[in-house]
């Protein structure tokens, strides 16, 4: 699986869906066998293609949430309430389907161990996709570099992966792992309870002088919001990755 | 033939008729924002507009002359390399002829360079003859900072990559070389209507 990406023509294949795994009421993986799979790196995407018996198609771009040494591919989609292929992902798709896609696809949004950190992963919804890929990277290389993941939901029952967060955090160099919860909060919640702004930055970020990767995913006002103030906070231009997507994302 | 989704019907009726959308695209009504680090917030008083060779600075235009420039409108249809197309978007710009009138060059080719380092490369037949401008309204309003404001190229014949944002200058070329995301597996040309999407495609 994990061999190098052969850069060649990408072209459509079939994958077989053998595993639905319902994240959060809204969000499921889809855990895909890819004869043939060239390999990515964290961070990529692929393309899903859906055809209708009419011939009409419908391609969108996911990102890849599993890491480069598993076994199975795992694409998490977040079911948007007009979404064409979002909701027929995650609403009408069963095990035994198979899918057309093609991919990987992007190289710069992208962290692999030794390219080193202190990484700093910031999520907001399921922007936390790319980031989780990387995260499970991160673990299933024994990489030691230092992580932490500042992680924006609605509320607990909105984090996606939420235990095998809590697993990771609790593991050997473990990813330091922030939540904070826009909407609602767990009784007793004493952590974040607002958006990620300038301050929460300026307590839970990697001092700019440690030279990050910081890596950013989510929806637009999120991104600028979290990409501007880590400038303000001293973090080279260069050094922030965005990734973004907007509520038409289908 | 591709294969067949089980349960796939399909819900957009406009995309199954529009002939002025590329194979594998949808609509939005909505303007999505695409860009690979923060967002450059250069001040106009700073601003420059460069067409420069491979050796020398060839002309340079400040905000104040750029704008002093003769503009043109226009209503475009624009189309993402990620899927979605927006029909009938309108914007004010100056034409890349106009920027281009009395420079002597024998480029084949021009790369346009942007804040925050990014590039992308276009071959000069597609920028001339009324086909691409530097815009700086978009929909009646100065272009926000977001969608590349002050300005920024704008090739709608292209995929939309390749209007860089922030775009500050030129840099024509008797060669083509890749730029930002050609670098990184995406198209050379990027024509949606060949869905030239990937390296290769």
């Amino acid at each position: 699986m994990a061999r190098a990406a052969v850069r060649g023509r990408l072209t459509w294949t079939l994958a077989e869906v053998v595993d639905l795994i319902d994240e959060t009421p809204r969000v499921r993986s889809i855990v895909l066998d890819v004869p043939e799979w060239i390999g990515h790196r964290a961070g990529q995407h692929v393309d899903v293609r859906l055809t209708a018996e009419d011939g009409y198609q419908a391609q969108r771009s996911y990102s890849i949430a599993s890491a480069p040494e598993d076994q199975r591919l795992a694409l998490t989609v977040e079911g948007l309430p007009d979404g064409e292929v979002s909701s027929y992902l995650v609403g009408e798709l069963r095990t035994g389907d198979m899918l057309e896609l093609r991919g990987p696809v992007g190289g710069y949004f992208v962290w692999e161990a030794d390219m080193g950190g202190p990484l700093l992963l910031i999520a907001g919804g399921s922007g936390i996709v790319p980031l989780m890929s990387m995260l499970r990277h991160r673990n299933a290389s024994g990489a030691e570099v230092g992580a932490k993941l500042l992680y924006s939901s609605r509320s607990w029952e909105d984090v996606i992966y939420r235990d095998e967060l809590e697993r990771l955090a609790s593991a050997d160099h473990r990813p330091e792992v922030v939540h904070t919860f826009t909407r609602s909060q767990p009784p007793g919640w004493t952590g974040y309870a607002r958006r990620v702004d300038g301050q929460m930055l300026a307590e839970t970020a990697w001092p700019a002088a440690s030279m990050p990767s910081a890596f950013v995913c989510g929806p637009t006002p999120f991104v600028e919001a979290v990409a501007a103030a880590l400038v303000l906070l001293g973090y080279p231009a260069t050094s922030v990755k965005t990734e973004r997507f907007g509520p038409t994302g289908g | 033939m591709a294969y067949v989704s089980r349960g796939f019907r399909g819900k957009r009726a406009k995309e199954r008729e529009d002939s002025r959308l590329p194979p594998g695209q949808y609509l939005v009504d909505d303007f999505p924002v695409l860009s690979a680090g923060p967002t450059p917030h250069s001040p106009l008083d700073e601003w420059t507009f460069t067409i420069e060779s491979e050796v020398a600075e060839l002309k340079r235009w400040s905000w104040e002359s750029f704008r002093a420039l003769p503009a043109e409108e226009m209503r475009v249809d624009i189309h993402c390399v990620t899927k979605w197309s927006k029909l009938d978007t309108t914007w004010e710009g100056v034409s890349i002829d106009t920027l281009l009138e009395g420079v002597e060059h024998d480029a084949t080719h021009a790369m346009a360079f942007s804040d925050g380092d990014y590039l992308t490369n276009i071959p000069l037949e597609d920028l001339l003859d009324g086909k691409a401008w530097v815009a700086f309204a978009y929909d009646g309003s100065p272009l926000e900072p977001e969608h590349g404001g002050p300005a920024r190229l704008l090739v709608p014949h292209l995929y939309f990559w390749k209007s860089a944002k922030w775009v500050r200058g030129l840099r024509l070329m008797d060669h083509d070389e890749p730029g930002f995301w050609e670098s990184y597996g995406y198209h050379i040309y990027g024509d949606p209507w060949r869905e030239q999407r990937y390296a290769g495609d």
